[in-house]
């Protein structure tokens, strides 16, 4: 059975003469994580904007667990966090100031399990400013949750974060999905968008081009398999064998890799032949396309 | 009222960490009044008569007008605004707090100079300490005003130095602070009573020091507290959340009918 936490109908928006979104249509499912996609221009922002009420729509229709955001802003606050693109408190706000504020506007006592919890517990006292780019983020998260919102907006959540700021943020956000938050989030990170989201939707130029599982959308490209190969004669360098499926072969060091629309035949193939030769695997990698190169042949297409 | 009590403490407390309001709210309009205390005094020993009423309407000016408008138009454009609204923080607590709170400040100011005028520097107490306590609430309030009301209609920061200026430097000038109205040529008054500064020193000099005015005192108080509420009425009519937003309520040239009162009071004598 479905259950819809948000959707979106045939919305529209313009800025002037500027039509940034142009009827777009989506639904999130209760406890998932939604991805957002598109290039810098491409719809996101003013979509969630118009999500977290910033924003009137002009046209369409747009429900946040049967809350309309732009008609019912006092019902929309308790049901959403946000974390928003730029880390917007105000630089001389303390860390333990803004737990207070916010959490007081929300009408919950101040989380600060949760400041524990993102290792920002010592830093009570420090000033936003003082903070790095990877602690300003894991504040702006600890506030977007702190009052145990159902329904959670992430807007370019990782931009500028180091690799283990990354990770640990990630580990978050399958947490927070665990414990039954839903998540939309936008970005422009291919790579943490196909190892986060359930369900993607791409945005190009205001509207949606594709949508579904990054397996579903990887899988309706026109990419092909990457099979990487090493082994240790190098026996697949010297002859120039073909293999069933193969499209395209390149040898990279003591790599031989083939781009095939059949992976299955093509390293059956690969096997028996090389140990048909006497030679000896090292090292077999099978690599479905990425949700990038599916992204970049949507992109170039538009 | 948790919620009230956090954003005031917070608010107050910026207003004392925050350098560049120190400085407005606390070291330049304390230090200005020590030098006008010590030299002024003796170079024009009239201008006792004007030191603590003239010193508090400095203080408010430089605190309310010079410091209240910049954060405001910082944190809008830095998109804090964005986030209070995402949180729920409404409009009147994004005003109104940070008015209150520089209202504050200007007061604690305004009572070191009034109790110490005297003592330190000579200048003339009020003759009544009610009216001159009224007086001071409301100009703070509309000076209060008048500053959140340009940090709203400024585009950016340079714009409320320039609109901030226009008030102050005239002000100074012609607002009665640095010698009485009565004194300034007849041509020039009019323009004098444009000016939130000159109402309230007819309201210091007839109310608080029982002394002769060019206008009406009570007219003036009364001209004062309505511009200050229309001030109010107008940041709250014309704040915007962001600075992308374009869908705006009203042009921010209808800041200007916070001069009404004031063209009205010319008529009124």
């Amino acid at each position: 059975m479905s259950d819809k936490v948000l959707s979106v109908k045939d919305f529209r928006k313009a800025y002037g003469g500027f039509v940034a979104v142009d009827g777009i249509s989506f639904e999130v499912q209760r406890g998932e994580i939604f991805g957002l996609l598109g290039p810098n221009g491409a719809g996101k922002t003013t979509t969630l904007e118009c999500l977290e009420g910033i924003r009137k729509p002009d046209g369409g229709q747009m429900r946040i667990m049967n809350v309309d955001p732009s008609h019912e802003p006092r019902k929309l606050q308790n049901l959403i966090g946000v974390q928003l693109q730029t880390s917007s408190l105000p630089w001389n706000m303390t860390v333990g100031e803004a737990m207070k504020f916010f959490c007081a506007y929300h009408g919950v006592a101040p989380r600060y399990d949760l400041l524990e919890r993102l290792e920002l517990k010592d830093l009570l006292n420090s000033q936003f400013s003082k903070l790095s780019t990877g602690l300003q983020r894991r504040l702006a998260l600890a506030l977007a949750i702190a009052h145990n919102p159902p329904m959670l907006f992430l807007d370019e959540p990782t931009a500028g974060l180091d690799v283990g700021s990354r990770s640990e943020l990630h580990m978050l956000m399958e947490e927070l999905r665990d414990e039954g938050s839903t998540i939309l989030l936008a970005t422009h990170d291919m790579a943490e968008a196909e190892k986060m989201a359930d369900q993607v939707a791409i945005l190009m130029k205001g509207k949606v081009v594709t949508t579904g599982t990054p397996r579903e959308i990887t899988a309706t490209g026109a990419g092909f398999t990457k099979v990487s190969v090493s082994t240790d004669q190098s026996v697949l360098h010297k002859n120039g064998k073909v293999f069933p499926a193969v499209r395209q072969t390149l040898f990279k060091e003591e790599y031989a890799i083939y781009y095939t629309t059949d992976p299955g035949p093509t390293v059956s193939a690969l096997i028996d032949y090389v140990s048909a030769q006497g030679d000896k695997l090292i090292d077999l990698r099978v690599e479905r396309p990425s949700l990038e190169e599916r992204f970049l042949e949507i992109t170039n297409k538009e | 009222m948790t919620a009230f009590t956090n954003h005031f403490t917070y608010e107050f407390k910026t207003g004392l960490r925050n350098p560049s309001l120190l400085m407005m709210n606390y070291l330049f309009p304390l230090g200005f009044y020590a030098m006008m205390g010590l030299i002024m005094t003796k170079v024009n020993p009239g201008f006792t008569q004007l030191l603590i009423p003239a010193m508090v309407v400095f203080a408010a000016m430089t605190s309310t007008i010079l410091g209240l408008p910049g954060p405001l138009v910082e944190l809008r454009e830095a998109g804090v605004f964005r986030s209070f609204k995402i949180n729920g923080v409404p409009v009147p607590s994004i005003l109104a707090i940070p008015t209150l709170t520089t209202i504050f400040h200007a007061l604690i100011v305004a009572t070191i100079i009034a109790l110490t005028g005297a003592p330190l520097f000579g200048g003339v107490a009020p003759t009544n300490w009610t009216a001159f306590i009224l007086v001071t609430l409301v100009a703070v309030f509309t000076f209060g005003a008048i500053g959140t009301l340009i940090g709203v209609v400024a585009a950016s920061s340079r714009g409320t130095v320039l609109y901030s200026q226009l008030i102050f430097l005239p002000s100074m000038l012609l607002g009665g602070m640095m010698m009485p109205i009565s004194s300034l040529p007849a041509s020039v008054r009019p323009i004098s009573m444009l000016l939130p500064t000159a109402h309230v020193m007819q309201a210091y000099t007839g109310l608080a020091y029982g002394q002769g005015t060019v206008t009406n005192p009570v007219s003036a108080l009364v001209i004062l507290a309505i511009s200050g509420v229309l001030a109010f009425g107008l940041a709250s009519y014309l704040f915007n959340w962001d600075s992308r937003n374009n869908v705006r309520r009203g042009h921010p040239l209808l800041a200007l009918l916070v001069l009404v009162p004031y063209l009205v009071g010319m008529f009124l004598k």
